[in-house]
């Protein structure tokens, strides 16, 4: 048997990883932050960015603003080949023009989806700055108004990255199974657009992320690598907007869910909204299909966001941070990690009346 | 990080002076007459080792530079070259021979880090000190391994059994067994060609030229070792265009059952065993694959190492060293007296850097000649 780690240029997987990670970091602001909603982060997972806007503010003591005139960056509009590009542009850069009246110079963005292409037009620009100046024309053309590229401009996830240990240290809840005191085994999946089309704006580049591996490991848990880590989640525009191909979509899924299952994870954390859904959804209508399930002991895999999982461990109420609107049950993971929670108030509205029942909801066609 | 032993064994004992031999050492070969002038050559491997050799057949006194303890360079860690399969501690032994001269004045361990021309006089600098001067300069500085954690998707140096072409040469010349995560024969090993060749994503448009005939040589060797283990070459086109080479690819196929796939991989990850699975696109078949090994193999490319000698600057600014007239001589634009042999002015096999040694030496000495008023 040969010993790998005498080769030249064979490095131990923790330095390897650590090189990789060496050459991805990128430059995170520390306080004033413009947020930018996702149009589907607040329909699929309604509670979390509330919570990552109480994280920040209450938690972290951090000014955050985020601007009711802020409109859809209009991305999946733009991936599905019906929004001409400089519309894109023109609506992006009046984004920024907001960012700008407000006196903010620092983007937080919420959807993995707009980040991408808040990158991709900003290199654009880089590279064709006559593009930038005729976007300029017909932003005044339009609104009148006018716009600054973002100082910094990251993602939410990266936000509760750099202020992991932060979080830790106010940490209620640890990602450490109660029962036997192991770390949780954490899934962690990363975006496409979060770093697949810039490598460099992404913690930890393309291939390893860092950004949740981080978040994960300070709250106590561990990340599962398994072959199938890198592949999308399913989402696909193009997949699931048409729905005659949607079979695509639910393909690729079950590619990941089966390829993780044999490492048995507690759970799935995703930064990109379409990713948890996508991830959540499926696994319910994939036992529908066929049965199949692919957490231990044929249990589904709860799946949750970065704020909600940040939420999890700061100690909110798993029910006022929307965890009930996760296809898959999250119980089973709560009662993991020991956290308390009122199942009668599950479905309850603030004023504890029942609003939804799983029992009452049919198949909607 | 050094290798713990010298694989080529037989050459250290056989010749125990070679390694320390200084300018005060008794010479092996050559005559008596003084030298009037010096070359310097920098670098110890195959080009640097026939150049000298050449200069002292010429009786032009040579100051020859190694950064190492030993000259061999890469050659050292090699096992069998092709498309013959002599030992390379053979090939070793024959080049050294016509080192072994008293005009030759070997400095071990000093690496040229910069190289300046002043009013016909070239001096040699180390990182903070100058380490000597020459009437003329031979670079033969070979080339660097390109390092294989820059194709991310591959995994090196993350996972245990992804590893490169230049490992699994040291796996063979010591006689190391490349065995499955159960200690048994490998069921399957795959190669992945132009990893750092003609791959715009890392910065090399260039073809490296040897790789192509590496994976086919190492390829048979493991199935000479392992007859029941299946090989894989994911290739984008063969490139075998060498004395041999393209009888060897044959040979591999037809002899060996070296299964050889044209397309690219473009991801591994590591299973639950720690074997490593493969997706690729068959380009011949147009279908994607996926594909489960004991070992991943990648066949990395030459990366320059030589224009940062030239210039001083830091690692970022390499790149091959283009000759002034590179079809017609090796001499440097801009730099009278500075001359490339072997990899630094571009990917070669060991005879051609063998022959470009020797092509410098040449033409370094007609160069003396004409700069000293000889027109023999």
């Amino acid at each position: 048997m040969i010993n790998t780690s005498r080769f030249t240029r064979h490095v131990s997987r923790k330095s390897g990883m650590i090189h990789y990670w060496r050459d991805y970091q990128k430059e995170i602001a520390e306080d004033e932050f413009f947020y930018v909603r996702s149009c589907i982060r607040q329909n699929f997972f309604p509670g979390a960015e509330n919570l990552f806007i109480d994280i920040l503010r209450n938690k972290l003591g951090k000014k955050v603003f985020e601007d009711a005139d802020h409109t859809t960056c209009t991305g999946i509009g733009y991936h599905s080949d019906i929004v001409p590009i400089e519309t894109t542009m023109t609506v992006i850069a009046r984004q920024f023009a907001l960012m700008k009246e407000r006196g903010y110079r620092n983007l937080v963005i919420s959807c993995v989806t707009s980040f991408g292409l808040y990158s991709e037009i900003l290199d654009l620009w880089k590279h064709d700055p006559a593009l930038k100046t005729k976007i300029e024309g017909y932003l005044s053309e339009a609104t009148g108004r006018s716009f600054d590229e973002p100082a910094n401009m990251v993602h939410a996830s990266d936000i509760l990255y750099k202020f992991r240990y932060e979080i830790a240290e106010q940490a209620v809840n640890r990602l450490v199974n109660n029962e036997t005191g192991l770390p949780l085994r954490v899934v962690d999946h990363i975006g496409c657009h979060y770093a697949k089309t810039f490598p460099e704006r992404g913690i930890g580049g393309s291939e390893f992320p860092q950004v949740l591996t981080g978040l994960i490991k300070a709250w106590g848990g561990e990340t599962v690598d398994y072959p199938e880590r890198r592949h999308c989640c399913g989402f696909g525009f193009r997949q699931y907007i048409l729905q005659s191909s949607r079979g695509y979509s639910i393909s690729h899924s079950r590619t990941k869910l089966e390829s993780m299952m044999p490492y048995e994870p507690d759970l799935i954390v995703a930064n990109c909204p379409g990713c948890a859904m996508f991830l959540d959804r499926w696994q319910y209508t994939l036992e529908e299909t066929d049965g199949s399930v692919y957490g231990p002991g044929r249990t589904k895999i709860p799946v949750v966001t970065h704020e909600e999982l940040a939420g999890l461990v700061l100690g909110y109420d798993p029910w006022e941070i929307g965890l009930q609107t996760h296809q898959v049950p999250v119980e089973g993971l709560l009662d993991k990690i020991g956290i308390r929670y009122d199942p009668e108030k599950k479905y309850a509205d603030r004023q504890g009346k029942l609003i939804g029942d799983t029992v009452a909801v049919t198949a909607i066609v | 990080m050094p290798r713990e032993k010298p694989y080529i064994k037989s050459n250290r004992q056989e010749i125990p002076a070679f390694a320390g031999m200084t300018s005060d050492a008794q010479p092996v070969t050559g005559n008596r007459q003084p030298v009037t002038v010096r070359v310097a050559v920098v670098g110890g491997g195959p080009a640097g080792m026939a150049a000298v050799g050449a200069l002292a057949a010429m009786h032009i006194g040579v100051d020859w530079y190694e950064k190492e303890d030993r000259v061999g360079g890469k050659l050292n860690n090699y096992h069998q070259l092709f498309p013959d399969r002599v030992p390379a501690s053979e090939a070793f032994g024959q080049l050294v021979k016509g080192t072994y001269h008293n005009h030759i004045d070997r400095h071990l361990g000093k690496a040229i880090t910069s190289v300046g021309v002043n009013a016909g006089r070239i001096s040699l600098n180390g990182k903070d000190h100058k380490i000597g001067e020459a009437d003329a300069v031979i670079l033969a500085t070979g080339f660097d391994f390109f390092d294989a954690r820059h194709k991310e998707e591959f995994g090196y140096g993350i996972y245990k059994h992804v590893i490169t072409s230049a490992d699994l040469e040291t796996v063979f010349a010591d006689g190391d067994k490349l065995l499955n995560v159960n200690g048994s024969a490998p069921a399957s090993v795959a190669f992945v060609h132009c990893v750092g060749s003609r791959d715009e994503q890392v910065g090399v448009s260039y073809c490296s030229r040897l790789c192509c005939i590496t994976g086919i040589k190492q390829a048979i060797q493991i199935r000479r070792e392992y007859r029941e283990t299946r090989v894989y070459n994911f290739y984008i086109d063969m490139r075998a265009f060498g004395r041999g080479y393209e009888e060897l690819y044959r040979e591999a196929q037809e002899n060996h059952g070296v299964r050889f796939i044209r397309g690219r991989v473009s991801e591994a990850s590591e299973d639950e065993q720690g074997r490593i699975r493969v997706k690729a696109e068959d380009t011949l078949m147009s279908r994607p694959i996926k594909l489960t090994v004991d070992w991943l193999v990648l066949l990395i490319g030459m990366s320059p190492s030589c224009s940062a000698v030239l210039s001083g600057k830091g690692e970022r600014e390499k790149s091959f060293t283009n000759a002034e007239n590179p079809l017609t001589g090796s001499a440097v634009k801009g730099q009278p007296g500075v001359f490339l042999a072997g990899c630094c002015a571009g990917p070669m096999s060991i005879p051609e850097s063998v022959a470009s040694g020797r092509s410098a030496a040449v033409q370094a000495a007609e160069y003396l000649n004409k700069k000293n008023g000889n027109s023999e």
